[in-house]
């Protein structure tokens, strides 16, 4: 295996960053550039939102479901078993709803973007695109990246949702919670800071999964291995950024409104 | 004796030059990381001439088309396509302008989620301003002249490897564009489909005369399209007679280490003196 030199290294990231910075910016530009790909978009936000939504729903409901069985037991001890509902509504649509839902997303698109357009790549069907007049960016990746900032924005408010309802079945039948008791603390917890995170993170987690997975597959080369290559790299750089501008994201909007 | 011409005459002549020719490469160079592919070459493309590329794998070939659509951009020396720079233009003007251009790439390139019929109609399609009775009409004509109609519902998976190049011969004519560029169009085929296919090259070349670069490791192809000629009338390909030479004009152009070697036609090809070209056609 050839050694690669620190400098080149750098060089390569430097590369890199610059190259997904340009695509990501274009891929905003081109909303304001003609053509416009309706079909494409509404095409996209259904392989992405509607082929999605069956993983979404059983992660949302477990995640609930589990969140309200730890809770429970801490809370037991201190004997405030009816703050169950204010644990999970809190817990689903500040952080583990956006988080798990972008996860999700980013394991099943990022991937499919990755390789659809990787694919394209090595048999030379962006450069036929390109050749027959017409912009690969516009064409393929802004229509995602809109599709899937969309469609998560929708998926996350699912999956909180479902999520309550996985807390609420576990409250109710196993700890004997009134549901009536449970969804009031649930939803009078909530104020406005929570619902802004919980809804703003999946606008830039939907950006982030399909900015990486398009600029992955487009930068893919070296035939079917640098296909499969590009889909790994890809789930992998959205998962950790995803992770990653999650802890940003909540610091600054906890430095704009303030603690709870 | 004629005094040498000035400056001012040297360049208007070059203008003139540029303007009969549809592409001309000035001095080009490009490198791949650290592998020079072409080092300074410079040839031209007339109007209605058809030029054939030789060269062993690896030498520059398909590199020179896509220098040419503007897919790569030269490290150094000047493309003219149409009569504009496409080495200065940006990539949203480049779009303009290969919309006066067709290519058919080495393994056709063909969208494969797309049907036989979206394919050939894609460019059409990206224009937005034709209306879908006229799609099919020349989606129709296109496929005709391939004799492929019956595809057009098909997907390419579900095609040959020659019906693939067919195709993409039908998606690159579909707007009878003012050049037209053949990176390897039988590369990999049977010589039965092969011949297929250098019948419709020339069939496009005598009956619509579109300036086109032909890209081929195949000498026989080159040969066969210089010396035969296509006949409306029986709707087939003819060996021109002895001595005779063909409507359009066909040029050859070979390449070796990033240079080119050889830049003429037929009869100056077969009676080259050069050792490599002697043994490059033998």
């Amino acid at each position: 295996m050839e050694l690669t030199s620190p400098t080149d290294f750098a060089k390569d990231i430097v590369q890199s960053v610059q190259d997904y910075s340009l695509l990501a910016g274009r891929s905003l530009a081109n909303l304001f550039r003609h053509p416009r790909y309706f079909a494409d978009m509404i095409q996209q936000a259904d392989l992405i939102g509607v082929g999605s939504l069956p993983i979404v729903v059983l992660t949302g409901t477990f995640t609930g479901a589990v969140l309200a069985l730890n809770s429970a037991h801490t809370l037991e001890r201190f004997g405030s078993l009816s703050l169950i509902g204010q644990l999970v509504s809190v817990g689903m649509v500040t952080e583990l709803g956006p988080v798990l839902t972008g996860l999700m997303v980013a394991g099943r698109n990022s991937s499919g973007m990755a390789s659809e357009i990787g694919s394209m790549v090595v048999t030379e069907q962006i450069d036929a695109m390109r050749a027959l007049g017409t912009d690969p960016t516009k064409k393929l990746v802004t229509p995602r990246v809109i599709s899937t900032v969309f469609m998560l924005f929708f998926l996350t408010i699912i999956s909180d949702f479902v999520g309550l309802v996985g807390g609420g079945i576990v409250a109710t039948l196993m700890f004997r919670i009134d549901a009536h008791q449970y969804w009031s603390s649930a939803w009078q917890v909530l104020v406005f800071q929570d619902v802004f995170t919980g809804l703003m993170k999946p606008v830039l987690f939907g950006f982030i999964i399909a900015t990486v997975g398009c600029y992955y597959g487009i930068s893919a080369r070296g035939g079917t291995q640098g296909v499969g290559r590009a889909t790994t790299q890809a789930v992998v750089a959205s998962s950790v950024l995803i992770i990653a501008v999650d802890f940003f994201a909540t610091r600054l909007i906890l430095s704009v409104f303030g603690y709870r | 004796m004629a005094a040498p011409p000035t400056a001012v005459e040297s360049s208007l002549r070059t203008a003139e030059q540029r303007q009969s020719a549809v592409i001309v490469f000035e001095d080009v160079s490009i490198a791949f990381e650290s592998n020079s592919v072409l080092n300074g070459i410079s040839f031209q493309l007339n109007r209605g001439e058809t030029k054939a590329i030789f060269g062993i794998a690896g030498a520059g070939k398909s590199t020179i088309l896509k220098l040419a659509m503007g897919l790569v951009k030269p490290d150094s020396g000047r493309i003219y396509v149409l009569g504009e720079d496409v080495t200065t233009m940006s990539e949203e003007a480049l779009f303009e302008l290969r919309r006066n251009i067709g290519i058919v790439f080495q393994e056709s390139a063909l969208f494969d989620s797309l049907t036989v019929r979206e394919n050939v109609a894609f460019r059409l399609m990206e224009e937005h301003d034709v209306s879908d009775e006229e799609i099919e009409r020349r989606v129709r004509e296109a496929l005709s002249f391939v004799e492929l109609e019956h595809t057009v519902d098909m997907f390419p998976s579900e095609l040959s490897g020659g019906m693939r190049r067919r195709v993409a011969i039908a998606r690159a004519i579909i707007t009878h564009p003012e050049i037209l560029l053949y990176d390897s169009p039988t590369g990999g085929l049977d010589p039965v489909t092969s011949t297929t296919i250098i019948q419709l090259i020339v069939k496009q070349r005598d009956v619509f005369k579109t300036s086109s670069l032909l890209v081929t490791h195949r000498l026989q192809d080159a040969f066969i399209m210089a010396s035969h000629y296509f006949d409306r009338n029986t709707n087939e390909m003819r060996p021109l007679p002895r001595g005779a030479r063909g409507e359009v004009p066909m040029t050859f152009l070979v390449l070796r280490e990033g240079k080119i070697i050889f830049d003429g036609d037929a009869h100056e090809l077969a009676h080259s003196k050069d050792e490599y070209i002697r043994e490059y056609i033998s």
